[in-house]
């Protein structure tokens, strides 16, 4: 399957944009190395690589953030040497990124007109503004401002910017990422109809059936290198999956006779108000959590995920003692330690800066967390071969790659310092597990030991919340799935019957039972 | 080509113990180029400055005296800027420090009481530090106000206040009109520990404190916290330690510290209280806790070595007519170069040859 597009897919005579032996060097590190790249009008290409594959060096160098060391890029035909994102503007190159550079307390409008380079009125912009969402379905009003609007309309802000330049190639990065099954197939849509006017599409992935029913053309990056250019829809997901990490995948395993006992994890109505302005109000949230079990929320980010997590963790404190109850003890108004104490542990989403102190070394990290109930402080006096022991221990059972015995956070790769925070809160036994995105950003292999370390903690008796954006994760190691939308919890379904269908509808805010009623009338 | 600064994978432990030699030794170029335009000799200036009083036992016995308070006062600071609490007013609380130790001196004046009169002093000017600490830690954990502003402010207060005492109700009646109070009797007066030297008490004192600093931030669970806090606030939130409880904790300890070492100076060298009992301690131990690196024992090294600045600032202004003022200069100099070289820890100059070009659009 090398190279091998058929050249009867080009409706172009040449490539709109080449890179030819395209190397990016960080000191002695290779980011990229003599990447060939060829993009075509009138195609999506994928970028498809895990995360430090190189795919996020490649896009900045075509976008003119950072220059290469060695190659050069063919803009039509002709030598391109790019200054900076305006000339990669000027010449018909847009790009979206995965996270949004707006401004929440602006308009949607007053977005727009920052982040283009033209000179026309604002009146006249917010006209074209109009106009270009109305025509390519994406509908937007130009006055509310951004804090009031769902990621899905923030992203389309951005895709509207982009669109407003009238690019002849559109970078888009990890666009689905952040939208419901049904959003993403309405940006589907849009990419076709883009497609089909003519214009090149560079869409970046790592979700390999989406990039397999979109694309025309995939690259898989692995560790700066290209691996190889082919067709992704002669290719199975399996393949791919191959091709990007570079060997065989192990598959996670639930232990057949899974047994859920006694409620360890109750939520009994809680509500909390936000304590920032544009935070989200938890409202009426209730579940039970058995031992044994593995409770999935879905959503999309920013519904309450982390206000629900800073509750349950005790971060931020419930009204009512009873709303959070920890193995029959209730603990809403107990602090994150006397949490822990009760046998709670928590993973929060963010590796560095929440989840440990950055600049730390992992001994220090793991006092962090250790401190109030295992015998790593005696008398106020820190025992430090009790936190090496833990990153020993650690280190040992979740294969954590690092230089040296007692690293900084900081200096490890994202999947290897998450491997070290989930076998942290693990080795400590756990009754309660509450774990926010486990394998956010980090690789194939990192992200199954995680998995399989989740599924067994909870075969051990343990009752497990997974936090997730990924369906594909929570399907794969959940036992019931609810939905968070606006700070309410949909009643949780068991996830054999949790369709990718229902879980976007309860995503996109509709109930259930509003969609049978819309099926009634239809009928 | 072009200069670059690149960010280490790990912060460098090597640069983090040179950087403090780094930023003096280019502070002694800058300072050679300053007294070549005030027309003297650069080098014998130095040797006035830097050698000259390290050659008797004075000087040296007056090298520690003056690096007490600084030492004491930068033990205290270190722990509030490792907590990112920046308490700027530590010369106030030196100076409340020494009111309030001084109240039981002027009450006990020419009475019988005993020995007990020195020990309860200094807990006074310590508690009286203390409390003035917390006046801008409190403004800052319940309402939000800056405290770099108000505790700076009530430096100033201070100041005033002590002012008011030695020329209202403290005044020396048979000090002839200066604004002074009566010298201090025996039992309220810090011992010097050799006779007829200059070497007092207060030396051991803050030997003490460097010593319990080392332990309280090294070894215990509380000294962590501070350090996470300050590093790290979202996880040290997650590992349920509170931030304006550390607040709170690390002025009142630096108050205390900044207190006692006020009362120190007013029992011990001074003999009295009286206006100008600092010149300027409280500022200079920023600069010797940021020189020895938050640490106890670089802030040991840093306190001496700003110490003898004072000394060398005196000896130059007397053989060599170079203004007092220079001292000043030189500290802030000081300063400034120990913040910049301190970037080097987490990052690395890198030149790179040949690169395309770049405009100022790429970022």
């Amino acid at each position: 399957m090398l190279d091998s597009t058929p050249a009867a897919l080009h409706t172009g005579a040449m490539p709109l944009l080449q890179t030819v032996g395209l190397t990016k060097r960080y000191g002695t590190f290779l980011a990229n190395e003599a990447i060939d790249i060829d993009i075509w009008p009138q195609q999506i290409h994928a970028l498809l690589g895990e995360n430090g594959a190189g795919k996020s060096t490649l896009v900045k160098i075509i976008y003119g953030l950072i220059q290469p060391s060695e190659g050069e890029m063919r803009w039509q035909g002709e030598k391109m040497v790019l200054s900076g994102p305006s000339e990669a503007r000027s010449r018909g190159i847009g790009m979206v990124f995965q996270h949004f550079s707006l401004f929440d307390n602006l308009t949607v409008a007053e977005n727009v007109a920052l982040g283009l380079d033209g000179k026309e009125s604002f009146k006249d912009m917010s006209a074209r503004l109009e106009e270009v969402s109305r025509v390519y379905g994406l509908p937007l009003d130009p006055r509310r401002e951004v804090w009031q609007l769902s990621v899905g309309e923030r992203q389309r802000i951005e895709i509207v910017r982009a669109l407003m330049q009238n690019p002849k190639f559109l970078i888009l990065d990890e666009p689905t990422a952040v939208l419901t099954p049904q959003e993403a197939d309405q940006l589907f849509t849009v990419l076709d109809r883009l497609k089909a006017e003519g214009r090149a599409i560079l869409y970046i992935s790592h979700k390999l059936e989406e990039v397999k029913r979109l694309c025309d053309t995939a690259t898989i990056l692995r560790g700066g290198k290209k691996i190889s250019t082919c067709n992704p829809k002669a290719e199975t997901a399996a393949s791919l999956a191959r091709m990007m990490v570079g060997g065989e995948i192990r598959q996670v395993k639930a232990a057949a006779n899974r047994q859920t006992t006694v409620p360890r994890l109750v939520v009994n109505d809680l509500s909390l108000a936000p304590d920032d302005p544009h935070g989200v109000r938890l409202q009426h949230i209730s579940f039970e959590l058995k031992g044994g079990e593995i409770l999935g929320i879905a959503g999309v980010a920013g519904n309450g995920q982390d206000e629900l997590f800073a509750a349950l963790s005790g971060e931020r404190l419930a009204q009512d003692p009873g709303t959070i109850v920890i193995d029959g003890q209730a603990a809403g108004h107990l602090s994150i330690t006397q949490r822990r104490k009760l046998g709670a542990a928590f993973v929060p989403e963010e590796r560095l800066g929440h989840g440990t102190a950055p600049r730390m070394r992992l001994s220090e990290n793991a006092l962090l967390t250790g401190h109030a109930a295992s015998g790593m402080v005696r008398r106020g006096f820190i025992n430090t071969a009790a936190t090496l022991k833990t990153v020993d221990r650690t280190t040992e059972t979740f294969d954590v790659r690092k230089a040296k015995r007692d690293p900084e956070a900081a200096s490890l790769s994202g999947g290897n310092l998450q491997k070290f925070i989930v076998g942290r809160e693990i080795l400590r036994n756990p009754a309660v597990l509450v774990v926010s995105q486990p394998t956010w950003g980090v690789d194939a292999g990192a992200a199954a030991v995680i998995r399989q370390a989740l599924l067994d903690l909870a075969a051990s008796g343990a009752a497990v919340l997974v936090t997730s954006q990924d369906l594909d994760e929570l399907a794969e190691i959940t036992d019931r799935i609810a939905v968070m939308f606006h700070g309410h919890l949909s009643e949780p379904m068991a996830t054999s019957e949790a369709s990718r269908e229902k879980l976007g509808l309860l995503m996109g805010g509709s109930t259930l039972e509003q969609k049978e009623a819309a099926h009634a009338v239809g009928a | 080509m072009q200069l670059v600064l690149e960010k280490r994978a790990e912060r460098s432990n090597m640069i983090a113990l040179i950087s403090p030699l780094i930023a003096i030794g280019m502070t002694l170029v800058t300072m050679s180029i300053l007294f070549a335009i005030l027309g003297k000799n650069p080098i014998t200036a130095l040797g006035v400055y830097f050698v000259d009083p390290l050659t008797d036992s004075y000087s040296l016995q007056e090298i520690a005296v003056k690096a007490t308070p600084l030492v004491m006062i930068a033990i205290g600071l270190s722990f509030c800027y490792l907590a990112n609490a920046w308490n700027i007013g530590a010369e106030g609380q030196f100076l409340i420090g020494a009111v309030a130790g001084s109240w039981l001196a002027v009450k006990t004046q020419g009475t019988d009481a005993g020995p007990w009169v020195l020990p309860a002093m200094l807990l006074l000017g310590a508690m009286g530090g203390a409390l003035y600490a917390l006046i801008p830690a409190i403004c800052k954990v319940r309402f939000g106000a800056s405290e770099i502003l108000t505790s700076l402010m009530l430096v100033y207060v201070a100041d005033l206040f002590l002012d008011y005492l030695v020329r209202g109700p403290w005044r020396d009646p048979k000090g002839f009109n200066f604004p002074t109070t009566a010298e201090f009797d025996p039992v309220a007066t810090v011992p010097v520990l050799i006779e007829g030297g200059r070497l007092h008490l207060g030396g051991i004192i803050a030997l003490v404190a460097v010593a319990a600093g080392a332990v309280l931030l090294g070894m215990t669970i509380k000294g962590f916290e501070i350090r996470v806090v300050g590093a790290a606030p979202r996880a040290a939130r997650f590992g349920g330690f509170n931030s304006n409880q550390l607040i709170l904790l690390t002025f009142a300890i630096s108050g205390a510290l900044a207190g006692m070492a006020g009362i120190i100076e007013v029992a011990g060298p001074v003999g009295h209280l009286q206006p100008g009992i600092s010149p300027g301690y409280g500022f200079t131990a920023i600069i010797v806790a940021f020189l020895g690196r938050l640490n106890p024992v670089g802030i040991l090294i840093a306190g001496l070595f700003l110490a003898l600045t004072f000394i060398g600032g005196e000896q130059a202004q007397i053989a060599m007519k170079i203004p007092l003022d220079v001292t000043k200069v030189f500290q802030g100099i000081l300063l400034f170069f120990v913040l910049a070289c301190d970037s080097l820890i987490l990052y690395r100059f890198k030149l790179i040859f040949a690169s395309p070009k770049v405009s100022s659009g790429a970022h």
